[in-house]
């Protein structure tokens, strides 16, 4: 087990589960510029470290995350060279990239609020396992802004079109029991369940092979981009050519033909 | 086998020759030594009659990253750097004079030299995970084995300026809509579709592959009324082939042809 406390997040790796948690409660965990790069770089890295298999992403405190830290982008505004859209490139943008690009999964763990590029980054994780008290809010209308950080991107795809567009326009937050009915988040359990849904879910994941999970995940993000049906079903072709050769596949069938557990190596 | 030689890895595979660029800890860098091997590869193989169609291929981290920069940063001026370089950059033009398809199996980088190298090529396959660029711009220098050229042939001026002034590198999926590259592939298949691609291409006419690269040599080349007539005066050509009455025979008799390359 390795731990490594940054100041504003904490990093730790215990039994293939990468935990990023956001840690500054204090500020509800506003992101700021070295916590968005931190987490960025903690995720691509974990995508390229085999000990790793699945990434956490959590909170400390009683709220998920209140979005970009307003106090921090008021000072730096400042700066008469200082953009919005320069912030979003530098230090939000990549990590929504990271996270949808990192070929393992990301399992979000929310509890209370998720606000702004908060829930750009709850939403941006594979599967989202919430307390009930949580909540998605959008108030960029609020300020004269649009939502950022991938969630017009995400949010039509997720809530159909004018689900998002209301609750971006009029800042309508999204209940955890919303977001479930909508299929926004994986499970609503009461925040003192939250952990041992998480370990739930977890388990589940490792009993699947490794590159499963991960050309699964390719596919998908492909799909959502794909021109045709035709065309994604032939990248399918693809990978399942490639799977069929690998050793998880085999052991997957024997292990099914001979009516045992398998045991996948990641091969 | 000298140093260079295992640089570049050369296997046969039925009709289809496969040259691997194997500089992996240099991502490939195209020193001159390895373009050398390179290129006596890929003209061995045209040489080779039981050798239809050509693959090059990088590793899947990097096709190849660019040329070898250090071969070049102490040149002291015009003069030296036309006199280091100018046998390698000529010999770098007979890729484009091998008369059999070649194509490009590209994953990862090909930035530079490494793009150039790609677009001289007669087709290129890239995997998802391919990045194309000439970042010459941001060392203070321009391509030079091709790459002004061969990206606005392909691409067209404009993008091929934004390219080549700002050193911005293509995603694979952007250089598919820009028409840089014919196809793009899960990395995990790359290989093995460049292999199916350039069997499928080894089961026609030879003959046929090598006139319909130089009638295609020449739209890129030529005016359109010289590509034209080139075209033609290839078309005719062809039927002084076995292969043609063959292809036509079967087609009428509803049978698959078997090209002999005659």
């Amino acid at each position: 087990m390795t731990t490594q406390t940054a100041s504003e997040f904490l990093n730790a790796t215990k039994e293939g589960v990468l935990t990023l948690t956001l840690n500054r409660p204090e500020a509800l965990n506003a992101l700021t510029g070295t916590m968005l790069r931190g987490l960025a770089e903690a995720v691509t890295k974990a995508g390229r470290d085999k000990s790793v298999r699945v990434i956490v992403i959590a909170a400390a405190g009683r709220a998920f995350c209140a979005g970009a830290d307003l106090g921090d982008v008021k000072k730096r505004m400042a700066d008469k060279s200082f953009e919005h859209g320069d912030e979003l490139r530098k230090s939000f943008n990549p990590l929504i990239l990271a996270l949808r690009r990192v070929e393992k999964p990301v399992v979000a763990v929310v509890q209370g609020t998720a606000a702004g590029a908060g829930a750009s980054l709850a939403l941006a994780c594979d599967l989202k396992i919430c307390s009930t008290d949580a909540k998605f809010l959008n108030a960029f209308s609020k300020v004269g802004l649009i939502p950022d950080s991938g969630l017009t991107w995400l949010l039509p795809r997720a809530l159909g079109l004018s689900l998002a567009l209301e609750h971006a326009w009029l800042a309508k937050p999204i209940t955890a029991e919303t977001a479930l009915k909508f299929g926004l988040v994986n499970r609503v359990v009461p925040a003192e369940e939250l952990p041992a849904a998480v370990g739930e879910t977890l388990c589940s994941l490792f009993a699947v092979p490794p590159l499963s999970l991960a050309l699964t995940k390719r596919a998908m993000n492909r799909s959502l981009e794909a021109p045709s049906l035709e065309d994604q079903m032939e990248h399918e072709a693809q990978l399942q050519s490639f799977l069929g050769k690998t050793k998880d596949h085999a052991e997957g069938i024997s292990s099914f033909l001979e009516k045992r557990s398998p045991k996948f190596t990641g091969e | 086998m000298n140093a260079a030689a295992s640089e570049v890895l050369v296997e046969r595979d039925g009709a289809v020759g496969i040259a691997t660029l194997n500089r992996p800890q240099a991502l490939n860098a195209l020193s001159m030594p390895l373009m050398k091997a390179l290129i006596d590869a890929l003209e061995t193989f045209d040489a080779d009659s039981s050798i239809r169609v050509m693959i090059v291929a990088g590793s899947p981290r990097a096709f190849a990253a660019g040329a070898d920069i250090n071969e070049m940063k102490d040149l002291a001026d015009a003069k030296a750097a036309e006199a280091a370089m100018a046998e390698h950059l000529g010999r770098w033009d007979r890729i484009g004079r091998l008369k059999k398809p070649v194509i490009a199996a590209v994953s990862g980088f090909a930035l530079g030299g490494g793009c150039e190298l790609a677009m001289a090529c007669d087709l290129i396959l890239a995997s998802e995970t391919a990045v194309f660029g000439q970042p010459e711009i941001l060392i203070g220098v321009i391509p030079g084995a091709g790459g002004t050229q061969r990206l606005t042939k392909a691409v067209g001026k404009s993008l091929a300026m934004d390219l080549v002034l700002t050193g911005r590198r293509l995603t694979a999926r952007e250089a598919l809509a820009a028409g840089l590259v014919a196809r793009v592939l899960a990395p995990e298949v790359l290989l093995d579709e460049a292999k199916k691609l350039a069997r499928e291409i080894a089961k026609g006419s030879p003959l046929a592959a090598q006139a319909a690269k130089a009638a295609a040599n020449a739209a890129v080349d030529r005016q359109l009324d010289a590509g034209l007539s080139r075209e033609r005066q290839l078309f005719y050509t062809l039927f002084d082939t076995q292969d043609q009455k063959e292809g036509m025979r079967a087609f009428a008799e509803k049978r698959v042809p078997k090209f002999e390359g005659k």
